[in-house]
């Protein structure tokens, strides 16, 4: 196995590419920090009473779900700096990425929030909980449970997404193996590892996805 | 906002044709990859199995470098426009097997048994009581990844093909008017997408109407 894999690359080449792998999950991490505060609060905005606040949280996930995240990552990093508000490729790919999540997340959120049944909120209530209080104390903890299981599975797409991240030269995975690859003019073989270091991430953590959601379903 | 609007749009056709062929090659190579991965032998089914979960577990983009830059330098060299068909066609292959998945198991196993009792035989079974019903359950599943891979497909920009994305690019470093221009895509890839988010909406709600009754 390591005659084969000293047959493929050079020692360094695989340390770029763990480098690149490292930036990837640094930027999975950074997204999911900023994205998925952003859903739950876009999920409270929507379901919000005052019709304004509802359409215009409505209209933002709409808008952020519906454009592809690479033309969003294109609008974060070549778009803002024409007006004059310049960001790092890791600033702009956490920004634009973390809105795409945010969006995404918010409809996730929102489902379970519903999921969670009135009566807890009308026993929060007659304890003499305010309706803040409840929200965080009995209704959050019992909708994040319920998400939990598609929002591990939504944070494979975040970390497949960082791969969009090679349009804006982060030295994430996917433009290191292109980097060794334009060097080496073995484009192949380093592509093909890349893709096994993204499969040997993303799959295992699908799977874990699907066992939290057999073992929800069990139990409801 | 309109002269960057004609631009844009000419990329419509590309973004719409390899979003269509690679559905359509999806939903084909789909079915063989779902009989296999529902095949009594074990080799088979678990070959099956890794396909999917590995055309799904790698970024698109990268099955496109693979197909673009990894093959030029083999015996098949692709452009980049076919190489986009056939990697997204793959990939929606993938999908596709495991939303017509679903729909089989959606379907309750006694049907099978009934069918059978009728004197019917598996095939006939699938055609005429199983598919019908599955495919109600199928169509929003298919619409909404229909979806998926229209956005999805703006990642061929970057190997070169000449679709909504890349002239976005283009016209922005040629103006200097990158937000405008991209919010001008992104409204066209909303605006493309409605059709199937109606479609995926309106068989929805009509399954749901269904299996209450």
């Amino acid at each position: 196995m390591s005659a084969l894999a000293a047959f493929l690359l050079d020692a360094d080449q695989y340390d770029q590419l763990l480098s690149g792998l490292l930036v990837s999950l640094k930027v999975t991490g950074l997204v999911l920090l900023f994205g998925l505060p952003l859903g739950c609060l876009l999920a409270v905005l929507v379901a919000s009473r005052s019709k304004p606040v509802s359409l215009g949280a409505l209209a933002f996930v709409e808008i952020a779900r519906g454009m592809p995240a690479l033309v969003l990552l294109s609008l974060v990093y070549f778009g803002l700096p024409q007006q004059g508000i310049t960001l790092t490729a890791l600033a702009a790919a956490v920004l634009a990425l973390g809105l795409n999540t945010g969006a995404y997340t918010s409809e996730i959120f929102r489902a379970a929030l519903r999921a969670v049944p009135r009566g807890q909120r009308e026993a929060a209530a007659s304890l003499g909980l305010t309706r803040l209080s409840a929200f965080r104390t009995i209704v959050l903890p019992q909708a994040l449970r319920i998400a939990l299981p598609q929002l591990v599975g939504f944070s494979i797409l975040v970390f497949q997404g960082t791969a969009l991240c090679f349009a804006i030269a982060l030295p994430e995975l996917l433009s290191q193996a292109y980097q060794i690859g334009s060097t080496t003019f073995r484009y192949l073989t380093v592509l093909s590892i890349a893709a096994a270091m993204y499969a040997a991430i993303a799959i295992p953590v699908s799977q874990y996805a699907g066992w939290l959601e057999r073992r929800m379903s069990a139990r409801i | 906002m309109l002269e960057y609007l004609g631009p844009i749009s000419e990329g419509i056709a590309a973004t719409v044709t390899i979003t269509a062929l690679a559905f359509v090659l999806g939903s084909i190579l789909g079915l063989p990859l779902l009989a296999a991965s529902r095949s009594p032998w074990l080799p088979v089914r678990a070959l099956a199995r890794f396909l999917i979960d590995l055309l799904r577990a790698v970024p698109p983009i990268v099955w496109l470098f693979i197909l673009f830059f990894g093959l030029a330098q083999s015996l098949v060299s692709l452009d980049a426009y076919p190489a986009a068909v056939i990697g997204f066609g793959c990939i929606s292959a993938a999908y596709m097997a495991e939303i017509y998945r679903a729909g089989l198991l959606a379907v309750r196993r006694q049907q099978w048994e009934a069918g059978a009792a009728l004197g019917l035989n598996r095939l006939q079974v699938l055609r005429t009581i199983v598919g019908p019903q599955a495919i109600r359950v199928v169509i929003p599943g298919a619409a909404t990844w229909a979806i998926a891979l229209l956005k999805e497909t703006a990642v061929v920009s970057v190997i070169g093909v000449s679709d909504v994305t890349f002239l976005a690019t283009s016209e922005s470093q040629r103006s200097g008017d990158g937000l405008l221009i991209f919010l001008l895509a992104g409204g066209i890839y909303i605006l493309m997408s409605l059709p199937l988010a109606l479609v995926a909406r309106w068989t929805d709600a009509r399954l749901h109407r269904a299996v209450a009754l």
